[in-house]
């Protein structure tokens, strides 16, 4: 560490006294920065609040006065002849969303949200497992770096790559038709509410990629849940005559569940909110996040979008609060 | 019974595993064919032949090269902000407990926590109310607001494995408090802050949907791509723009990988 110039005097002034005349604390640092540093020093409070002015008033200015201003927003309604929002509190904005159509897009979503999660966390499990248990050195960073890239690189390319894979002379139909298996393909599309005329344009397609773009948000839990049950636990269990099947249902599983929790606020979440997806790859049927973006773009109705948006705020709320209440956080 | 170490996994977990993995991985890999496909006017599979010549088509693209200047300038700076404000609350969480603690770090994670759309209108709510115009610095507000966490998450990381002596010691030895940043806590976190910040610029990089609230008439690269999937209607392009998309947003999270691996990657993203 170079000594700073401020500490000159001090030094100066610690040979001058005799032993019994020197102070205990050592005096001030001189000058702006010295003082400053002292003050810092001596008071957590001060240095706390140095810490925290520009983030705190950062996000609470900016985001949760944008929250505020957007459930402000919901309270008010928009005039159905001029079109012109009236600044006035009200709730009927709330009454159109009990509408059947607005009903109807508000379960459809939650339905599309819950379908996901429960994919994705029977797809997420065999991966995380193996990667918590049996995956060691080389295999452990290739399986982590396996989850992580997914997790992060473009959203928009992850579905733009399943609107070339579902489209009518894409690779799913190509692969169909080399195994001999267009007539189950025509099946399925030809089922009712999950068919349609190509994939891309169905809910199975919209479901696709849904369960795609989100799965890795549901292996890094599972797998970090994993990783924290003792290999001896499975063990006991199947020289107590256990069958692999009880040792998952009764060892395995309660452990994995908070995981399992955890990953799937994140599915049901972003599946709750999303627009994109079901807008590019889907029927023309809305979802909420579909409802929100017409609502304050083409239709300009602005406190309708808002109290859209604040149906999946809500409902997360409410998954977060019974989460909580089965223990699902205890163990993270 | 055998013990852990020498415990195999069972061919259909291999596989199950495997199957996860690869369907994590082919529709990727799916876009770098098809960079190179001679098809202009449909998504045909098989490809009916190879060609270099869309690069050069893109290439010479103003309105690529417009999208993607601006994805650029915003990307840098709302990582620059989001990094600043990220240590600063990471070091105030991580060295000391005080009231409102929990709340403050709720408040951090929220913008990632609820949907986009939401932090999207919420901030295009705000603009209306308070009649902010859109530009460039609008986008960035937004980005740099759900930028943050992703730097705070590694610089709590990192602080959390360092010690406060060190500072102690420091400040104990006469060093002022822009000599002890500088030349004890900085190097500390360097890493980490790095890492933090090229997965920001990653995730503002790519970020669409609050983008779409808050950028107006302006044209990010994800929101030129957006318009491309809604209405396709230069697919070669758009091929080859998604896999410079791939490869520049998959560089920095390698590189954000390996600056953190030893030991911070199980703090950062293991809940």
């Amino acid at each position: 560490m170079v000594a700073s110039s401020s500490s000159v005097p001090d030094g100066a002034a610690m040979s001058g006294g005799s032993p019994a005349e020197r102070p205990a604390i050592l005096p001030g640092r001189g000058g702006f920065f010295g003082a400053f540093s002292d003050r810092v020093w001596r008071s957590q409070g001060f240095l706390l609040l140095l810490l925290l002015a520009p983030p705190v008033l950062w996000l609470g200015i900016i985001y949760l006065g944008s929250l505020f201003a957007l459930l402000l927003q919901s309270f008010f309604s928009i005039d159905e002849f001029t079109g012109l929002i009236q600044y006035h509190f009200t709730l009927s904005t709330y009454g159109e969303l009990f509408r059947p159509t607005n009903l109807d897009i508000i379960v459809r979503t939650v339905l599309m949200a819950s379908s996901v999660t429960l994919a994705s966390a029977i797809l997420a499990f065999p991966v995380a497992y193996f990667a918590a248990r049996y995956a060691r050195g080389k295999w452990k960073a290739l399986f982590y770096i396996g989850v992580m890239l997914p997790l992060w690189s473009s959203y928009l390319v992850k579905v733009y790559a399943w609107k070339l894979i579902l489209a009518k002379e894409g690779i799913l139909t190509w692969l169909f038709a080399k195994l001999h298996l267009t007539w189950l393909l025509d099946g399925w599309l030809s089922l009712p509410i999950i068919g349609g005329y190509s994939l891309s344009v169905s809910y199975t397609g919209t479901f696709l990629v849904f369960l795609y773009v989100w799965l890795p948000f549901m292996i890094l839990p599972i797998q970090a849940a994993l990783e924290r049950v003792p290999g001896s636990y499975l063990e006991a269990s199947s020289d107590l005559g256990a069958q692999p099947w009880q040792t998952f249902r009764h060892i395995l599983f309660p452990l994995a569940l908070p995981g399992i929790a955890a990953g799937s606020i994140f599915t049901f979440s972003l599946t709750l909110g999303d627009y994109i997806i079901p807008q590019i790859v889907g029927s023309s049927r809305l979802f909420i996040g579909q409802a929100v973006y017409t609502q304050q773009g083409t239709a300009g109705n602005i406190p309708l979008a808002a109290a859209f948006a604040v149906v999946p705020i809500i409902i997360m709320g409410f998954y977060l609060w019974m989460a909580k209440r089965m223990g699902a956080f205890n163990a993270l | 019974m055998r013990s852990d170490r020498n415990t195999r996994a069972p061919v259909s977990l291999k596989i199950a595993a495997a199957g996860g993995l690869l369907f994590m991985h082919l529709p990727i890999l799916l876009i770098f064919a098809y960079a190179f496909t001679t098809e202009e006017k449909s998504y045909q599979w098989p490809l009916p032949g190879l060609t270099l010549k869309w690069f050069a088509v893109t290439w010479n693209r103003p309105d690529v090269w417009q999208a993607l200047g601006l994805s650029v300038r915003v990307a840098i700076v709302s990582t620059l902000i989001a990094v600043v404000l990220g240590t600063l609350c990471a070091g105030a969480i991580s060295r000391s407990k005080f009231f409102g603690r929990e709340t403050i770090s709720l408040l951090v994670i929220l913008p990632i926590a609820l949907p986009g759309i939401i932090t999207g209108i919420a901030l295009r709510s705000a603009f209306n109310l308070a009649d902010i115009p859109y530009s460039f610095w609008t986008i960035v507000l937004g980005h740099a607001t759900f930028c943050v966490v992703v730097v705070y998450n590694n610089a709590v990381a990192r602080f959390r494995r360092t010690s406060g002596s060190l500072v102690e010691a420091s400040m104990d030895l006469g060093a002022d408090a822009f000599q002890t940043f500088r030349h004890v806590i900085l190097p500390n976190i360097a890493t980490a802050l790095l890492a933090g910040g090229m997965l920001a610029f990653a995730l503002s990089f790519d970020e669409v949907i609050v983008t779409t609230f808050t950028a107006g008439q302006q044209s990010t690269l994800p929101i030129w791509m957006l318009e491309e999937l809604v209405r396709p209607h230069q697919r070669p392009v758009t091929n080859v723009v998604a896999l410079v998309v791939v490869m520049v947003t998959v560089l920095p999270i390698l590189g954000a990988y390996y600056l953190t691996r030893d030991g911070d990657q199980i703090a950062g993203h293991g809940k």
